[in-house]
């Protein structure tokens, strides 16, 4: 798989890739939710 | 190198209008410490991802993916997994609240009044400006190894060039300064790295035959001299992890992907960043712009590092470390003979924007922890909160230049700008993690049992850096001195051990302290106290 052939290195490339869109998931889920407690 | 110098005089002349800004607008010790708690959370998020990601690791473990290969990639996943997700979600919203509701202005404040202790609190001040100067020197010395290799002039110069700069920069505002700073810095890294990565890509033929020529490389007739050492450690190519429990593999694993993977939950630089916004929406919204950010960073340097084998092989005959001239070389001496020109200068700048704002934090946390958290606060002394912050900060640049200057004269083979940060990562995590974690998520913990548990961490890991682990040990020399070998276990039968990163001892020793303590204090601290800390988590 892209060229890689190391299943370490492949799982690897791939946690990169998921982590990174679990940020984005996250971040877009949750881009109201947190207001009600300001330390104005 | 004129049009070196043009860019870099603009850039210095947008830093110094930012940090002007910033400097304006800070009226207070609040502004000064926490931006008043208000930053903007895309400001935030860039800041925390410019300070987090350094020359440290783009030339740093930049090189030691090109020496190591691909396996480094483990660490991008922690760095975005444990660096941001956790971090954010499982941290930063109770250290915001937290820190508000204790009137916490840094890491080591945060700690002593949550337990009310002002050893804590002394403590941890005592640890951060002892041994940050370590992980200060390693980024200090990425960026001198980048500006003697691109202006050609000596390791010396460069590092005077470099820390005047920087002292400069640092000297000008507080935290509100450099985030703003930070913010545009970031930019500057995130659009050099994105070039960098569709460059390298489209150079070697695309993803899958780029990759494919890495892994061929390892078979190569010509390679197989140059590599007979490694292998011999345990290296199977750039495209493989190393053989399991070999000397590379222990190297890999325990220093530079946990090392790093897991220190960076405690590092107070980026931990004071989750007390500068003022709401959880803040901080929701920066898990998204943080991860893109990091894995676009540390990602794309650690691909671009492997690959550079690739280039280097095809244009000298031989493969990276040994056609740049040492690890820490790799990145610089790739940029400088295989990209073009005008991107040379760009990422000149990439990478003077990823020290600078690494170093201003660093520097800012070092000056806090002895002109806040020690001075007033655990000797109980008045003064001027900014003026000896300033004075301790100057201390700091002074000590971290000497350590770069010394770092130049250890083995270019090593990875001495990722030891060095490892290190410094592995100490926070024995430390002060464990005592992080409880402060945000055990109510009726004793402050016995913290003090126990960072004092046992930190021991630890100070001995088997001193004494265990040969890597940071031989260099040390103080081993050698009292028992004229370069680790005690060394020709015994646990001789494996002094491969193994003191993390893996001291983190442990530092958990299971605290869990100890937990059962046998009782805790002391009151009630009242108590909600007082958790109000509104």
């Amino acid at each position: 798989m892209l060229g890689i052939t190391d299943p370490w290195i492949i799982t690897a490339y791939v946690l990169c890739i998921l982590s990174a869109l679990a940020c984005i998931v996250y971040g877009l889920m949750n881009w109201n939710k947190g207001v009600g407690d300001e330390t104005s | 190198m004129l049009g070196s110098i043009i860019a870099f005089l603009v850039y210095l002349f947008i830093v110094t209008y930012l940090g002007y800004l910033g400097f304006k607008h800070t009226k207070n010790a609040s502004d000064y410490l926490v931006g008043g708690r208000q930053i903007h959370p895309l400001i935030m998020a860039l800041s925390y991802g410019a300070t987090f990601i350094s020359t440290s690791a783009i030339v740093g473990f930049g090189g030691a993916a090109g020496t190591l290969g691909m396996g480094l990639l483990w660490l991008t996943f922690l760095n975005i997994f444990v660096g941001i997700f956790i971090a954010f979600v499982i941290f930063g919203k109770r250290t915001r609240k937290m820190g508000h509701n204790l009137d916490a202005h840094t890491f080591p404040e945060l700690l002593g009044n949550r337990f009310q202790s002002k050893f804590i609190q002394g403590f941890a001040g005592i640890i951060i400006f002892l041994f940050m100067p370590i992980y200060a020197a390693a980024v200090l010395k990425g960026g001198t190894d980048f500006i003697q290799s691109h202006f050609g002039i000596t390791y010396e110069i460069s590092l005077l060039f470099f820390a005047a700069v920087v002292a400069l920069y640092v000297w000008m505002g507080g935290i509100k300064g450099v985030m703003y700073t930070d913010a545009f810095q970031g930019i500057i890294m995130f659009a050099a790295m994105v070039f960098l990565l569709i460059f390298t890509y489209n150079k070697l033929g695309g993803v899958v035959s780029a990759h494919e020529q890495l892994g061929a490389l390892y078979q190569n007739a010509d390679v197989q001299p140059q590599i007979e050492k490694m292998v011999k450690g345990g290296f199977r190519g750039w495209t493989n992890m190393p053989a399991w429990g070999t000397p590379i593999w222990w190297s890999l694993v325990t220093t530079i992907v946990m090392g790093v993977g897991i220190g960076v939950l405690a590092q107070p630089q980026l931990v004071v960043r989750f007390m500068t916004v003022k709401s959880n929406r803040e901080l929701n919204r920066a898990v998204l712009s943080g991860g893109i950010f990091i894995i676009m960073m540390t990602g794309v340097a650690f691909i671009v590092g492997a690959l550079s084998n690739v280039s280097f092989f095809s244009e000298s005959g031989k493969i990276a470390i040994a056609a740049a001239g040492g690890n820490d070389k790799i990145i610089p001496v790739f940029i400088k003979t295989f990209v073009p020109g005008w991107f040379g200068i760009i990422f000149f700048l990439a990478l003077i924007a990823a020290a600078m704002s690494t170093l201003s934090s660093q520097f800012h946390a070092m000056g806090t922890a002895i002109g806040r958290d020690f001075y007033q606060k655990s000797l109980q002394k008045k003064g001027n909160t900014i003026l000896i912050t300033r004075m301790s900060m100057l201390l700091a640049i002074i000590l971290s230049v000497v350590l770069a200057f010394l770092a130049n004269k250890l083995d270019a083979s090593m990875q001495i700008i990722a030891t060095g940060t490892a290190l410094f990562f592995g100490l926070c995590a024995a430390a002060f993690l464990p005592a992080y974690l409880s402060a945000l998520y055990v109510r009726n913990i004793s402050t016995k049992a913290i003090i126990a548990g960072m004092i046992a961490g930190f021991s630890v890991g100070i001995f088997c850096i001193f004494f265990v682990h040969e890597k940071e040990a031989a260099s040390l020399q103080l081993c050698n001195l009292l028992f004229d070998k370069t680790s005690i276990v060394k020709d015994t039968a646990l001789a494996k051990l002094a491969l193994v990163d003191p993390i893996i001892f001291s983190f442990p020793a530092s958990v299971l302290t605290t869990i100890i303590g937990y059962f046998v204090w009782k805790n002391k601290l009151s009630e009242e106290h108590i909600k007082h800390c958790f109000g509104g988590i």
